[in-house]
Order: C-alpha cells, then sequence, then structure tokens
C-alpha cells in the first residue's frame, strides 16, 4: 500500500494539466468561474475539445473509442478537470446510454449510435421518471405496443433534464402488461424527439430555472430496431445503466474544487467583513466536510481499484451515491452560509455573459449561492433517492 | 498509488486472525480478562513466539521491519478479537519510544527483552491536569549530580500495574505546557519513591495511577536528548493512535456484522426485526460509517508510510470519525440488539465499552477536530 503517485502516473497528470491549461477556452472558462449558465453550443464545443483529443469517453472499453485508462488515471483526469473549474460532461450520452447500447445493443446500433454519442453531434436524455412513478420505477406506465415494423408508444416521461435541448431520448417502456412481476414487460427503447407525437413541456424548478421537464407520447410511431436488447429485460439493461449512473454521481473531483474554493474565499476579507474561517464553528463544519470528502475520496479509489480488477461496479456504488450527494449538500449549504445576507437577492439576471460589475450585488457569484443550494436539493433525490440507495443495500448488501 | 497489501502482510493478518477465529473466542477472552493479572502471561509469550512484539521494530534491533501497514492490519484483528494482551502499551507506546530513542546499551537492556516477551514496560503519557494534552508536563525532574530527582502524578499508565519499566515524561525546563523541556526517562518500576494504584480499565484493560515522590535516576535513564523528548512523544502518540484506529475498524466491522445477523434471527410481531426499513437503513448507515472509517485509515496509513508532513493531520481525521462516526455504529449497534445488547454476557456490550474507551484514549472527537483545523494549511 502507497499513495505515492508513480512517474508514469505523474507524467500523465502533468499532460492533462497542460491540456486544460492550453485547450479550455478562455470564454467558457469565464463564464463557468463567474456562475454562468452554459448553453447548449457552449458544452457541445467542450465536450468535442475533448473527444478530439480522445478524452471523452473515459469509462469507455477502448474499442469503442474510449480511454483505456487505469482507474488512477481516471481519478487524476477528474481531478484536473475539476480543478480547472471546465464544464461538466452531460452524462445522459455517453456514461449512460452510451455503456448500454455497447453492452447489449446490436452491431448495427452501436456503429450508428456510439460514434454521435463520442462526438456530441447527439444530444442524449433520459426517460425513466413518469408522473406516477417516481421511487417505485417499477410501475412506469408508458406504452409501447409493437405493431408489425414499430412501436406505437404512448405515455409521458417527467424531469426529463435537458429534454428541451436533446436530439433522442432513451426510454423505459412497457411492452407487455400480461407478467409475474412488474419487472418484466420492460423495455428498453431509443426515440428519436422530432419523432410526430412528441412534445415537451418546461418544469420550472425551486431556484426559477428551466432545467427539466415533462415529455409527452402521443402515438409515436418507433422502429423495432430501435430496441434495445430483448423485449422485456429493460429493467436489467436500466439497472446496469443506473450503477453507472451513481458512480458518476459521487462527485468527488468537483466537490473537492468546491471545498477548496469555499476556504480560499472564508479565509479572505470580504465587504470587510473579518474572515469567516477565523469562526470556530464555521471552521468546524469545513472541517468535517472535509474529513467526510476525504474519506469518500478513498471509498471512491477503493472501488475503482476492485472496478479494475474485473468487477462490475455493484450495490457497493449506492454508498457512493449517498455520501457523494450528502457531501455535496453540505458544501452547498457552507457556500450559502458563508455569503449571509448576500445569498438573499433574487437577481438571476446577473448570470448572463458580460453583466457590468458595477451593477452586481454581492461579490463574486456570492448572490448564486443560495440558487446552487436550491438547485441540489435534487441530488439526494434524484438517480434513485437516498432512501432508495438504503432499500438497495439492505437488500443486495446486507441481504436483509 | 496501490491499495494491495503483499503476500507477507497477508500471510501475517491471515495469522492474527485464525489465532483469534482459534484460540481466542469471546468466552476465552472474558475468562483471560477476569483473571488477577488481566491477560495472559502464557499467550503473551506465544505472541513473541509468533514474532507479533517484533513486528514493527528494526531488523537490526531483533525486529520484523513491519511499518504502520503491518501494524493496521494486526490492530484490526486484536480489535475483533477484543485481545486485553497488552500489546498497545508494550510494543506500540513504550516500544514506540525505545526504538526510536534508546541508545544501544539502552536497547539491549529494555528493547531485547521487550521483543522477546521477557520484559513488561509501559509510557506515562498522562497527567490528571492536562486532559489530551501530551505537553501539558508538570512531573519534574530536577538536577542532581549526573542524575536526576523526579516528582510528579501521572494517571492512566496502561500496562502501569505490571511494568517493569516505566517511560515517564518529565519536565527538565520550561513552562507547564512547553513542547521544549520535556525529557523522556526509563525508570525501573520498584524504584524507590515511586508509588502505584493500578486498576482495570471499563474496557478490562489494566492500568495505574502513579505518583513519584523523589525518585532517583541516574544519567543512563535518560532516553534521547535532554529536554527533546516532545517530538519522539508525539510520535509515538500519533502512531498509538493510528493503532487504536485501526482496532476500532476491527470492532466497527464486528458490530455491525453481528447486529445485522442478529436482526435477521431476532423475530418480533411473527418477522425478523431486519425486514423493519426503520432498522434496516440504520444499518446500511453503519455499514457507511464502517466503508468511510476503512478509507480515512487506509489513506492515514498510506500517507505514514510516504513519512509525509501531513501524518498528524491525518490521523486527528480518522480519529475524530472514529469518535464520531464510529461510536454511532457501537451505539446502534447496543439499540438494535435491543435487552440482549445490554446484558455482560453478550460480546456486543464489550465491543462497546472499547469503543468507548477508544474515543477517550489519546484524544476524543472535538480535541482532534481542532487539531486537524489548526494543522490544516
Amino acid at each position: 500500500m502507497n499513495v505515492n503517485l508513480t512517474e508514469d502516473e505523474i507524467a500523465f497528470r502533468d499532460e492533462v494539466r497542460k491540456f486544460f491549461a492550453e485547450k479550455y477556452p478562455a470564454d467558457l472558462r469565464k463564464k463557468q468561474d463567474e456562475g454562468i449558465t452554459l448553453r447548449r453550443e457552449d458544452t457541445i464545443r467542450w465536450q468535442k475539445l475533448l473527444y478530439e483529443r480522445g478524452w471523452f469517453a473515459v469509462n469507455w472499453p477502448e474499442e469503442y473509442g474510449g480511454t483505456g485508462w487505469t482507474p488512477i488515471q481516471k481519478y487524476l483526469f477528474a481531478n484536473e478537470m475539476a480543478a480547472a473549474n471546465a464544464p461538466v460532461i452531460v452524462p445522459f450520452g455517453v456514461a449512460m446510454v452510451g455503456p448500454v447500447i455497447y453492452t447489449f445493443g446490436s452491431e448495427e446500433q452501436k456503429q450508428r449510435f456510439l460514434p454521435d454519442i463520442l462526438a456530441s453531434n447527439v444530444w442524449w436524455c433520459q426517460g425513466y421518471s413518469e408522473p406516477g412513478s417516481g421511487s417505485d420505477l417499477a410501475s412506469l406506465k408508458m406504452k409501447a405496443d409493437r405493431e408489425g415494423d414499430h412501436y406505437v408508444v404512448n405515455g409521458t416521461k417527467t424531469w426529463t433534464t435537458l429534454g428541451h435541448v436533446a436530439d433522442w431520448i432513451f426510454c423505459l417502456v412497457r411492452t407487455s402488461s400480461d407478467v409475474a412481476r412488474r419487472q418484466e414487460g420492460i423495455s428498453f427503447l431509443l426515440i428519436d424527439m422530432s419523432t410526430p407525437g412528441v412534445s415537451v413541456k418546461p418544469i420550472i424548478t425551486i431556484e426559477g430555472d428551466h432545467e427539466v421537464n415533462e415529455v409527452h407520447f402521443d402515438n409515436v410511431s418507433v422502429p423495432v430496431e430501435n430496441l434495445v436488447g430483448e423485449e422485456g429485460k429493460g429493467w436489467t439493461y436500466g439497472k446496469v445503466l443506473l450503477q453507472h449512473e451513481r458512480t458518476n454521481t459521487a462527485g468527488v473531483a468537483r466537490s473537492k474544487y468546491r471545498l477548496n474554493s469555499l476556504k480560499k474565499k472564508a479565509a479572505q476579507s470580504i465587504h470587510d467583513a473579518a474572515p469567516l474561517m477565523r469562526d470556530q464553528n464555521f471552521a468546524r463544519k469545513v472541517a468535517m466536510v472535509e474529513i467526510e470528502l476525504k474519506a469518500l475520496e478513498y471509498t471512491d479509489l477503493r472501488t475503482l481499484a476492485a472496478v479494475a480488477t474485473g468487477k462490475a461496479p455493484g450495490p457497493e456504488s449506492s454508498i457512493l451515491k449517498i455520501k457523494g450527494t450528502e457531501v455535496q449538500q453540505s458544501i452547498d449549504a457552507l457556500f450559502v452560509e458563508a455569503a449571509g445576507y448576500y445569498a438573499l437577492p433574487y437577481v438571476p439576471e446577473q448570470y448572463v455573459i458580460d453583466f457590468p460589475d458595477e451593477e452586481r450585488i454581492g461579490y463574486g457569484a456570492e448572490t448564486k449561492s443560495s440558487l446552487r443550494y436550491f438547485n441540489n436539493r435534487k441530488a439526494t433525490i434524484y438517480a434513485g433517492s437516498n432512501e432508495i440507495q438504503k432499500n438497495i443495500i439492505a437488500k443486495h448488501v446486507l441481504g436483509l | 498509488m496501490d491499495f494491495s497489501i503483499s503476500e507477507e502482510q497477508s500471510m501475517l493478518a491471515d495469522s492474527v486472525s485464525k489465532f483469534m477465529e482459534n484460540d481466542y473466542d469471546f468466552e476465552r477472552r472474558q475468562e483471560i480478562a477476569e483473571t488477577d493479572d488481566g491477560y495472559s502471561k502464557e499467550l503473551w509469550h506465544t505472541f513473541a513466539e509468533l514474532g507479533w512484539t517484533a513486528v514493527p521494530f528494526a531488523e537490526d534491533d531483533g525486529g520484523l521491519g513491519g511499518g504502520p501497514v503491518e501494524l493496521m492490519l494486526m490492530m484490526e484483528q486484536f480489535g475483533r478479537g477484543l485481545v486485553v494482551e497488552p500489546y498497545l502499551a508494550n510494543v506500540v507506546l513504550a516500544g514506540g519510544i525505545l526504538r526510536r530513542s534508546a541508545n544501544a546499551g539502552q536497547k539491549s537492556q529494555w528493547l531485547t527483552p521487550l521483543i522477546e516477551g521477557n520484559l513488561q514496560a509501559a509510557l506515562a503519557f498522562a497527567e490528571p491536569q492536562g486532559r489530551f494534552n501530551i505537553a501539558d508536563i508538570k512531573t519534574t525532574a530536577q538536577r542532581d549530580g549526573k542524575g536526576f530527582i523526579l516528582s510528579g502524578n501521572k494517571i492512566l499508565i496502561l500496562n502501569g500495574g505490571g511494568a517493569e519499566i516505566l517511560i515517564i515524561p518529565a519536565r527538565t525546563s520550561g513552562e507547564q505546557t512547553d513542547e521544549d523541556g520535556i525529557t523522556l526517562f526509563a525508570i525501573a518500576a520498584d524504584s524507590a519513591g515511586i508509588k502505584r494504584q493500578a486498576y482495570a480499565t471499563v474496557d478490562a484493560q489494566q492500568a495505574a495511577d502513579m505518583t513519584l515522590s523523589n525518585v532517583k535516576a541516574d544519567a543512563t535513564a535518560v532516553l534521547g536528548e535532554i529536554g527533546q523528548g516532545f517530538s519522539t512523544l508525539q510520535d509515538v502518540v500519533d502512531e498509538a493512535t493510528l493503532a487504536v484506529c485501526a482496532e476500532a475498524v476491527g470492532i466497527m466491522r464486528t458490530m455491525h456484522d453481528k447486529t445485522v445477523e442478529y436482526s435477521k434471527i431476532r423475530v418480533q410481531f411473527g418477522v425478523p426485526i431486519g425486514s423493519f426499513q426503520a432498522l434496516q437503513h440504520r444499518m446500511v448507515e453503519t455499514l457507511m460509517a464502517c466503508e468511510q472509517s476503512r478509507s480515512l485509515l487506509m489513506w492515514a496509513v498510506m500517507l505514514d508510510t510516504a513519512d509525509n508532513a501531513d501524518t498528524q493531520r491525518a490521523v486527528s481525521a480518522i480519529k475524530y470519525q472514529i469518535g464520531t462516526a464510529g461510536i454511532n455504529v457501537a451505539r446502534e449497534a447496543v439499540q438494535i440488539h435491543g435487552g440482549m445488547g445490554m446484558t455482560w454476557e453478550l460480546d456486543i456490550a464489550h465491543y462497546f465499552k472499547r469503543m468507548t474507551a477508544i474515543d477517550l484514549l489519546f484524544g476524543n472527537a472535538d480535541y482532534h477536530l481542532d487539531r486537524y483545523i489548526r494543522l490544516s494549511p
């Protein structure tokens, strides 16, 4: 056991650091640092830069255009990307549907979909939850009835993140209701969002943003070749996807970056106030989160090391989801606490490009701290709420 | 970065683990704990024969050249077995001072027999007024010709009652809490002026309080440099802190596992209590606490291997974790065992008491959280 990086790992880290220093566009960096919401074309431009360097599909096998990196390399890459405050990669294509397609899809599907996911030519979104099916996902009702060489799809998906900018959606649909277990009869279907009968309705969330949507399907015709794997096996495929999603949602590197930013901010005198880190109560809260995050970092590394020996991410990934989102939310709350009264002005118009500094309320993005805090209450709810994660661990790890 | 352990390390862990399984079940442990000595002298010799007492010492000193990883692996197993033999006191605390500060003559006098299992030793790291601050030392050592005269009070000397040699930090200069001016002495326990009051602790360990009244120490009793003993004392106490954290990780996992198993067999309202979601989620919390604690322990141990300056901070991080999340695992185990968890008969109660002691030893969670902050860059 040792914590030191090898010479090769140091060289790799330096190479990645150099890439972010040189290739991360200044205008995107400015937006990120000032808390300005990225547009679709911003994200695509950044993802294409990573793709061109061969560093986009970090977790994919090499044969499909992945990196073939060791767990430590992936860890170093995530750290450098977060330390540069580079945009978060939109996960729905590369981290979610991609692995399902290369694991369970046909040769034709791999050739048709994977290259466009790699190159960020096609923007994917996720169709899992329904208005009546949240934590109890297996109760989903959206129907896909086979008629000749296509399915006729009817129903509603909800909480569809970035559905309003997406080109395609992957859905869990019910292809049979004549089943012994509700988990049977569910299939994994890929649907072009431009198909007639698909409509998107915005949902405005707590912080006032349009991020998620309701997507309605009214007699939408989907060719049978868009079915992934076997009919009725969608639940199994979806579970594999969720396990990938859960390891991704730990967000350790991003939390490290944010906690460091918080500490730097709190060590300064802002608005002529004494540095907050001198307040022992605040310093203790920061230290408690930092220790939990360090533990999580090593739990994450241990999981990665286990995956490298050939194990698929198992139910243990639920631990990463629970702890990762708890840490994120603790950091969100500390930013609000650090901002004090400056967390209260609701001025979202400040977070557009070229907002004049002389009109800005608060220091930096202080007034955004509360909006992030509000928005990220979602983290313990999405991807299977943390209570559902505990059910999963209780059943599959503890055998209860 | 590498999380795997070597073949030798794996063999060591297996040998301790098998011993606990085959020769140290809970009934045996209780029998031993209730003897006058409070531990088994026979088993202590077995520990020495198996090489365990030699693990952390340099090969030149007759040791096996092990490091923090070896210590972690052993202590975790000692935790599972609730070992009462004075490994921490002899090997980690007293042995830790001797291997760092003793000269060749002192090593052959004390360290060699300690490694062979033929000498009982102890380190007097605490004073009544000092709480968790090991630099808070009122015990004085005044010059007396070539030697010194020691006076003062020490408390909670682990293995202090049975120890034949006592390592005593005393103040040769400076103010009460100065780090400078602390000198380490090795003094025979039967020296004139030493009065010891031995007792068992709540977790069935053996300890003693001690009064020193004009105890004579000659120059050969001084370990290391005069007035410069603090950094050694601190390194040893940090190593011992890490050792009890590893022990705690072993205990936590055992308590968690036993609780889950119990919840599967204990039937109330016609069903196993483990089928209740209110209990399931709490056992998931204790599982996560076990995993997070193991992760922090591995971090701290690996930093130590790299001889990193951040080691002290990492030690405080894991000790804070044990004192918070770890204690919660222990409390939940008793709660979910219900009335049975309250009984002297069941091992759960004794694991709980050991966790309580470990939280206090070398500074509790509050102490280490503040130390962590103080050491932060």
